[in-house]
Parts: C-alpha cells; structure tokens; sequence
C-alpha cells in the first residue's frame, strides 16, 4: 500500500505528472472573479468564501480523469487486480495521493488568495478548517467517478457530469462554514456536516469503487 | 498444488467463447495454449487470473497463486526500470529484483527511464516482473511479442528456471519455445452459438 501511493505521489512530481496544475486553475480561477464582479470590495469580501470554495471543487475536478485512466491504460490496473493488494485498498491508496497532490495544496493557497479576494478576517481560519475538511471528501468521491468511466473513451467530460451532483453536499456545507466564519456566526452545525460527509465518504466510497472496478475490468 | 480446471465455460463481452474445458495443470509442468486469433485463449487467461468470473465451472489452487503479464506490461514511462520493478516487488511482498534484472539481461538499462526503452526491453522489463512477484503459476499471454531471438532463448531459460523450481506456467503462444510442455489447443472447446432468439417458432 505505501508502495502504491509512494509510486503515485513520484509520479505526480515526475515530467507531465500534472502536479501544480490544479494549484494554476484555482489561482487563475480566483484572479478572474474581481475581474468579472468588478473591483467592489464589499461584494468581493461577501462572495469570497463561495467562490474559493468553487475554485477549490473545479481544480480538484481537473485531475480526477487522470486518476485511474493512466493505470488503465498501460495495464497497470489489470496487474493491480491480480496483485495481493485488495482493490479497496488501491482506490484509497490513489484517493489519498490524489489529496495529497491536489486537496493538500489547495488548502494552503486557498487564505493566500482569500486576500485577493478580501475575506474579512475572521474568515480565513474556517476558510482553511472547511477545506481541510472538504477536500479529502472531493478526492474520494472523484476517485469513485474516475473508476466508474474507467475505460471510456472520453471519460472525462462525463466524469464531471457524474461527479459534480455529488460535489453538492460537501459543497454546501463547506462553503457555508467559510461564510458563518467570514460574518462571526456560529459555524458548529454546518462544521459537523461536513465532517460527517467526509467521514462517510472515506467509510463507504472505497468499497464501491473497488466494485465498479472489477465490472469495469472484466 | 495443482490448478485444475473442471468444465469451465467462458465468455467475452456476453459472448460465450469457450465451454467444456477441462485440464490440470501440476507443478513444475507448462502448458501451451494454442488456437486461432479470437478463440478466447486471452479471456481464459484473464477468468483463470480472476479479473472475470467464468460462465460455468470451476477452477480450484488459482486463489492468489497467479502471476498474469497480459498484452501490457504495466509500466510508468517516467520511472526508470529499478524503480517500476521495486514498485512489483513491494506489492508482491518485497522480494530482491537483482535475479530479475540478471535473467533478463537488464542490468545496463537499470537506470533507464521505462519511456525510452524500446518494445523489446520493455516486455523483458514486464516479463521480469513476474520473477519478483513469487508467485508460483505464470499466465502469459503472447509473451514473446517483439522479443528477439536471444530475448527469447532468455523467457525460455526462465520459465525453465521457474519449472525446476516447482513453479508452473500456461502460456498462450504461436511460436515454439523449445519448453518441454504439453500443448492443449482451444479449438475443439469453441462455444456452440447460442440458438436464435425465434419469437414466432410456438406459432409456426
């Protein structure tokens, strides 16, 4: 299991491994919006929050059609299949390099572009709480999207068609932490939320992309 | 222990391919799979190695016994050829890839990355990994592709190798490997196909 995620997390860092691509779209992302709202401050600091939140979602997206087709392709994943290895344990091997390539990074720069932004201050620590506890949540449910078009030709586009509904919860409730955080409010019960999204998504999604994995390789 | 296989029946895309099939295979003996192209010699390696379940039958002395190197080799172009090697043998439990790398004449490539090898050292690169996997039943299929002639002779020394050492191997091929193995040829088991679906027939 290290082995696979030590492999995976080389690659990321190897020539056209794709890592920092994910941090690009969700600087670029981010640098766009004063642009399109104009530069109003109040309603910047007011939107701040959803739109990291948004960014943060879409550059996690833009990775995960990598995530298994690689390994697909030149057959790594039929030998995985063969190997001691539990598949359960594959995906959650790839969902936690996947995190730790793209959630982890986005984590740390999303309060460096909160100030491009002009979160009100107190936003930044639920800002960076909430995605820390989103994240991983985006990288599991993806992993389960990548596994189900595993396979397909252009699987891609209709990864996020399939991922993003499922986007929605942790989505929510992310979003509304880092906002009850920005006003000073109570931010306990969407907190709870999201945590219980992302502890139920690591509990259950691995079994099923495993699942879909053995059809999808037969 | 022995792999036997007891009136299997397989099947490729809903399609059944092969049924009836019956053989063992015991330890320290090769068996040659032989048919035409699309007789479904690669969906039986595939059912034997478990990545599809079989139409009917049984296979017993398969579980996790299997070392399958199938059309791809499952290499990382950006890794060089130590490290996809030390990737398989720390999966596999964490074996020495040095007899891999000798058996396979690819000391001198060792710190070659994968992506600029050349199809030939890249399947003896894939076909080493079977050495570093332990595993005690060899599944190839098609093996020898762009392998040269003393590639070949190599593959062949080490299933050799394999066999004295109690191992097995099937191996589906068209050319002759110069192994002292029986030879089964798939064709007589082709799946019968399956009788039109005839909705009028009760009224006719």
């Amino acid at each position: 299991m290290i082995a696979l995620l030590k492999r995976d997390l080389v690659l990321a860092f190897r020539a056209g491994g794709g890592f920092g691509l994910g941090l690009a779209f969700f600087l670029i992302v981010t640098v766009l919006v004063p642009f399109s709202v104009g530069p109003q401050s109040a309603l910047l600091s007011s939107i701040a929050p959803g739109v990291l939140w948004l960014g943060a979602l879409l550059a996690c997206l833009l990775s995960l059609d990598r995530l298994l087709a690689l390994d697909w392709e030149d057959g790594t994943l039929d030998l995985l299949a063969t190997a001691p290895l539990p598949l359960e344990s594959v995906v959650t091997m790839k969902a936690l390099a996947h995190w730790l390539t793209t959630g982890l990074p986005l984590v740390l720069a999303a309060p460096v572009l909160g100030v491009l932004l002009n979160l009100p201050a107190p936003g930044f620590v639920w800002l960076v709480v909430s995605l820390l506890l989103g994240t991983p949540a985006l990288s599991v449910v993806g992993t389960f999207g990548a596994a189900l078009t595993v396979g397909l030709k252009r699987g891609g586009l209709l990864l996020s068609l399939l991922v993003l509904p499922l986007y929605v919860p942790t989505l929510i409730f992310g979003a509304e932490v880092a906002r009850r955080g920005a006003a000073g409010m109570e931010v306990a019960t969407p907190l709870l939320m999201l945590a219980g999204i992302t502890a139920a998504a690591i509990a259950l999604l691995p079994f099923a992309s495993a699942a879909v994995l053995r059809v999808n390789l037969r | 222990m022995t792999l036997t296989v007891t009136d299997l029946a397989i099947a490729r895309g809903g399609i059944p391919v092969l049924e009836g099939l019956n053989f063992a295979l015991a330890p320290g003996r090769a068996l040659i799979l032989r048919g035409p192209n699309g007789a479904g010699k690669t969906t039986l390696l595939r059912t034997l190695a478990g990545l599809q379940p079989p139409l009917a039958g049984r296979i017993e002395g398969a579980e996790d016994r299997i070392a399958y190197a199938g059309h791809s080799d499952g290499l990382k172009p950006t890794l060089s050829v130590t490290e996809n090697l030390m990737f398989w043998a720390a999966v596999f439990g964490g074996r020495d890839i040095a007899p891999a790398l000798d058996a396979f004449a690819l000391g001198e490539l060792a710190e070659r990355h994968a992506g600029n090898l050349s199809a030939g050292q890249k399947r003896r690169l894939g076909l080493a990994r079977l050495l570093v996997t332990g595993r005690p039943i060899w599944m190839l299929d098609e093996p020898t592709v762009s392998l040269d002639r003393d590639a070949v002779a190599m593959f062949a020394d080490a299933v050799r190798a394999h066999l004295g050492q109690g191992g097995s191997a099937l191996i589906a091929t068209h050319i002759d490997l110069g192994l002292e193995a029986e030879v089964l040829d798939v064709g007589p088991y082709r799946a019968r196909p399956a009788p039109l679906d005839d909705p009028d027939g009760d009224f006719l």
